[in-house]
């Protein structure tokens, strides 16, 4: 065979399926990725609500009595249970996450999973005593 | 059980088809079968049209990755019997074009597993007098689950961060990069850092981790992800502390 074979590029059309914009509604891992990623919300809420709290304290005895008063409303109360919920959420999916972001070795053999995640529960724990212990008077 | 399980499956004809539809099929419900025998055997004696990939039928080659009820799946380990009494909806590896059927392009794919070096770089070879490069067990357990990888793709079927960021290089390529940057033989990892470290290297990953889930060999491309981010900010670190350091 002398003759060079002419070669057609065959390009067939493609069916290129478009992502829905709800994708992750329905399978509970990406649901529970999205909560998890939207609860980063709830935690600054926690923290603007700390900062004021802090404001207040500082301005005086006066400030920090109206600020009491206004955490009082049900409103307040209401998006305060909501953002714990969803802290808590963020927390422990997080810190189950830390032994694939971070395998730990000793002498060779991968720590199993628990045992990575178990010193943010620890410290977390400790923190929060010390935290309700310094609250609730000592 | 039941004699026959439907399978309901993606039909799509280029030439034909503006878009894909589904075709029932009725296949022997076997204690014994996998999804990818009951596509064979509609292929041989039902519709002879039906086209997919496979080739191994034992997990290795990595060619019959699809969508099994909603899930990436590889059909020669997915067995009917787990979806009894059906009807199992097998479609094509989402996030993917579909040439037909159930065959989905992947030259995207394999341009950016080359982009990464997935091979052992030197910067200079050791004539072959001098021997093998030797390696300690402990030095092959730090890239070994890596390894494992097959290029079937589940992976990227399974990662909305693939399906809504075309650029993004995925799991398995940042997993096969991984592998050659703890592969204790390879000096190649400086030149993988500035196409890894980008935004549509490592941090385009959002850490869903459902990769690693689906990936029938265990990798753990998440994992790999994650811990190349620790190591890249590290690295930034140390060349904004120490910019004379050599990469």
């Amino acid at each position: 065979m002398n003759e060079t074979p002419a070669y057609t590029e065959f390009h067939p059309r493609w069916y290129r399926p478009r992502v829905s914009t709800y994708w992750w509604l329905w399978r509970w891992p990406y649901l529970k990725f999205i909560i998890r990623e939207l609860s980063s919300l709830s935690v600054v809420s926690f923290v603007v609500m700390a900062l004021l709290q802090l404001s207040a304290l500082r301005r005086g005895p006066q400030a920090y009595a109206e600020f009491q008063e206004l955490v009082k409303h049900p409103f307040l109360i209401a998006l305060a249970a909501v953002s714990l919920f969803f802290v808590v959420f963020h927390a422990i999916t997080w810190f189950n996450l830390t032994p694939s972001a971070m395998p730990v070795r000793v002498k060779g053999k991968r720590l199993p999973d628990f045992l990575v995640a178990a010193p943010n529960y620890v410290v977390w724990l400790v923190l929060s005593g010390a935290v309700a212990w310094v609250v609730l008077g000592g | 059980m039941a004699d026959t399980i439907a399978l309901e499956v993606t039909r799509y004809c280029p030439e034909r088809d503006a878009e894909p539809s589904f075709q029932t099929f009725e296949a022997p419900l076997r204690k014994d079968w996998v999804v990818l025998d009951a596509l064979n055997y509609i292929k041989d004696k039902v519709d002879g049209s039906l086209s997919f990939r496979w080739s191994c039928r034992m997990g290795i080659c990595g060619s019959c990755g699809m969508m099994v009820n909603g899930e990436p799946k590889l059909t020669c380990a997915t067995f009917l019997s787990n979806y009894a009494p059906g009807p199992i909806r097998v479609q094509p590896l989402q996030y993917f074009p579909v040439v037909r059927d159930l065959v989905i392009e992947m030259t995207d794919f394999l341009n950016k597993l080359k982009a990464v070096k997935p091979w052992i770089v030197r910067r200079e070879e050791k004539p072959l007098s001098a021997g093998e490069y030797l390696q300690t067990p402990e030095q092959m357990d730090a890239y070994k689950q890596y390894s494992m990888c097959i290029n079937c793709m589940l992976c990227y079927a399974a990662c909305p961060v693939y399906g809504l960021e075309k650029h993004f290089k995925g799991p398995a390529v940042l997993a096969l990069a991984q592998r050659y940057n703890k592969d204790s033989r390879d000096q190649g990892a400086g030149e993988r850092t500035d196409l890894l470290s980008q935004e549509d290297g490592i941090w385009d990953c959002t850490f869903v981790g459902e990769c690693t889930k689906v990936c029938p060999k265990n990798v753990d491309p998440a994992g790999a992800i994650q811990q190349y981010k620790l190591t890249a900010t590290i690295e930034w670190f140390q060349s904004l502390l120490m910019p004379w350091g050599a990469k």
